[in-house]
């Protein structure tokens, strides 16, 4: 549906963050996007998504194509309205709106005159949301705040829909709650979803697709089963050595060097 | 008691015209931030355009009104693309010198056309006295009150209920969140104008028609001012109170205090509030979550 191919992402004309990443992203799939801080993962999503541009970046080579179509450096209104919604990170819900002016500001690019019935079904999501339709968003908790910013993105009704790090500064139990009904949007409505996240085990195990991320490119691909068995990723990302053993610096060393090869 | 209807009926009239003019003024400073200091201009040019049409063109003023607007919402539109466009991007400081050296243009291009002494405006809606409980009044000054409110009420609505309006308050809040859903903010900006030109030139023009039009309609903006202030710079029912607020208070003190005390007073309530209300009555704080 979505595919990368070997894009490069230009920051202020100078500074190179994307070199030559590539990706696919499967039709109906979750796709998890891995990597540590500063690999890239949410600059890949904003070359997508087209915001880029108002942060001076830009898609200097390579293509991106969703259905067929090259989107590189086209406007942020013109992809939402082809299908893609970019969650941002950090929630980003309008503070001063309430819960409901903010559903209906996700459903800004529809066509139809009468949103009413999607903001229901977001609410059969979320059904905490409902009980909040008239509070104004910025006294929602955290948690709150995520169900609603992926309610807005709901209310755009995407084909694909990109979520950056949904799990950031949220309670263990809140995550499980808003991975579970990341999985059943997936499941009931058929939305292609996109994931980033630092937390490799939470995306391991929702995801059907996997591709790591290290200094703008991607350094491994596969199936979660696949990549919990890797003993690079079990090391990086999943924090498991051999049981039991301290790590040594000689171990740390070895850890650095193993990450230069990676890349 | 007559003294204080007659007072209250007047106040009214400068109230809601003022609160027209500050609506766009808000509008603007809430969806970017900049403050408009064309905003009186704007009113002025309103005001000249009625005359044209209506006084020099003689078309009906049903007409002219609608080709007032017109022309209003196509100047808000220029202004946002050639003047303000450009400067996206730059310190809000400099923007908003860039509105200072707007409303001289403005006013220079004015009087350019329509020279610089005062015109008796056409009036399209008759003065003939009322009675209203013992007070006379203008019948202009009592259509001024009920075009400004129904305006206001149509504007509120918009803002609450439409999706036009709620990406507005959404660029408002987070333009880059804004922009992840697809709301277009260089539009939102244009819409943002070309409302506060509009609703400006309708100030104008029923300000014009009950005082006459001439360069000094433009003072209407300064006296804006007190009334966002008051209000809260980013609230739209700030604006509307703040100017019944003030335009009630000039005409009390007018007429209870004395003449001349009522041009200051407005900017003295200004200073008290600032001092216990920042934010001014409406005003949004910022919402932090601990």
């Amino acid at each position: 549906m979505l595919t990368i191919n070997n894009i490069e992402v230009i920051y202020s004309d100078v500074i190179l963050v994307l070199k030559g990443m590539s990706m696919r992203v499967p039709q109906g799939k979750i796709t998890a996007l891995l990597g540590s801080n500063g690999a890239g993962k949410t600059t890949t999503l904003k070359a997508i998504s087209g915001l880029l541009k108002p942060e001076d970046g830009e898609v200097t080579d390579g293509a991106i194509e969703f259905m067929g179509k090259p989107i590189q450096n086209q406007d942020a209104a013109d992809i939402v309205r082809q299908g893609i919604f970019q969650v941002m990170e950090g929630r980003r819900v309008f503070v001063h709106l309430t819960v409901e002016e903010n559903l209906v500001a996700g459903g800004y690019t529809r066509k139809e005159l009468n949103l009413s019935r999607d903001i229901e079904k977001v609410y059969e999501y979320f059904p905490r949301l409902k009980e909040r339709r008239n509070q104004t968003a910025g006294h929602l908790s955290g948690g709150e705040q995520q169900m609603l910013a992926i309610g807005r993105a709901l209310m755009a009704k995407p084909n694909l829909m990109m979520l950056d790090e949904p799990s950031l500064g949220l309670a263990p139990l809140l995550v499980r709650e808003i991975f579970h009904i990341i999985k059943r949007i997936n499941e009931e409505s058929g939305t292609t979803i996109l994931l980033v996240e630092q937390n490799a085990n939470l995306a391991l195990g929702i995801a059907d697709e996997v591709y790591i991320m290290e200094n703008g490119r991607i350094v491994l691909e596969g199936r979660p089963e696949d990549l919990r068995e890797n003993a690079d990723v079990r090391e990086f990302y999943l924090g498991l050595t051999e049981v039991g053993q301290r790590k040594s610096y000689r171990e740390v060393k070895h850890y650095k060097r193993r990450k230069r090869w990676l890349s | 008691m007559d003294l204080f209807i007659q007072l209250t009926l007047t106040g009214l009239t400068s109230g809601a015209i003022l609160a027209l003019a500050a609506l766009g003024f808000v509008l603007i400073y809430k969806s970017s931030d900049v403050i408009n200091f064309a905003q009186g201009e704007f009113l002025l040019i309103g005001a000249y355009v009625t005359y044209a049409m209506v006084g020099q063109l003689g078309l009906h003023w049903t007409i002219g009104m609608a080709l007032t607007v017109l022309v209003s919402v196509g100047l808000g539109v220029l202004v946002e693309r050639l003047v303000l466009r450009p400067m996206i991007g730059e310190p809000i400081i400099s923007v908003i010198m860039v509105t200072i050296g707007l409303s001289s243009l403005l006013k220079a291009i004015a009087s350019m056309i329509w020279g610089n002494t005062p015109q008796a405006f056409p009036p399209f809606i008759p003065s003939t006295p009322v009675k209203i409980l013992g007070a006379t009044i203008g019948q202009d000054r009592l259509w001024a009150i009920v075009v400004a409110f129904v305006l206001l009420g149509a504007f509120t609505f918009f803002f609450r209920r439409s999706r036009e309006g709620i990406a507005m308050r959404a660029v408002a809040d987070d333009q880059q969140a804004a922009l992840s859903m697809g709301i277009s903010v260089k539009k939102i900006f244009a819409w943002a104008w070309s409302i506060a030109a509009a609703t400006a030139a309708i100030g104008g023009a029923l300000v014009a028609n009950i005082v006459g039009v001439g360069p000094e309609l433009s003072h209407f903006g300064l006296r804006v001012f007190p009334v966002v202030i008051l209000g809260g710079l980013d609230s739209i029912p700030g604006a509307i109170i703040g100017g019944l607020i003030i335009g009630l208070l000039e005409q009390y003190t007018g007429g209870y205090l004395g003449n001349g005390l009522n041009q200051v007073l407005p900017f003295v309530a200004l200073i008290v509030i600032l001092m216990i209300r920042p934010t001014g009555l409406f005003g949004q704080e910022r919402i932090e979550r601990v």
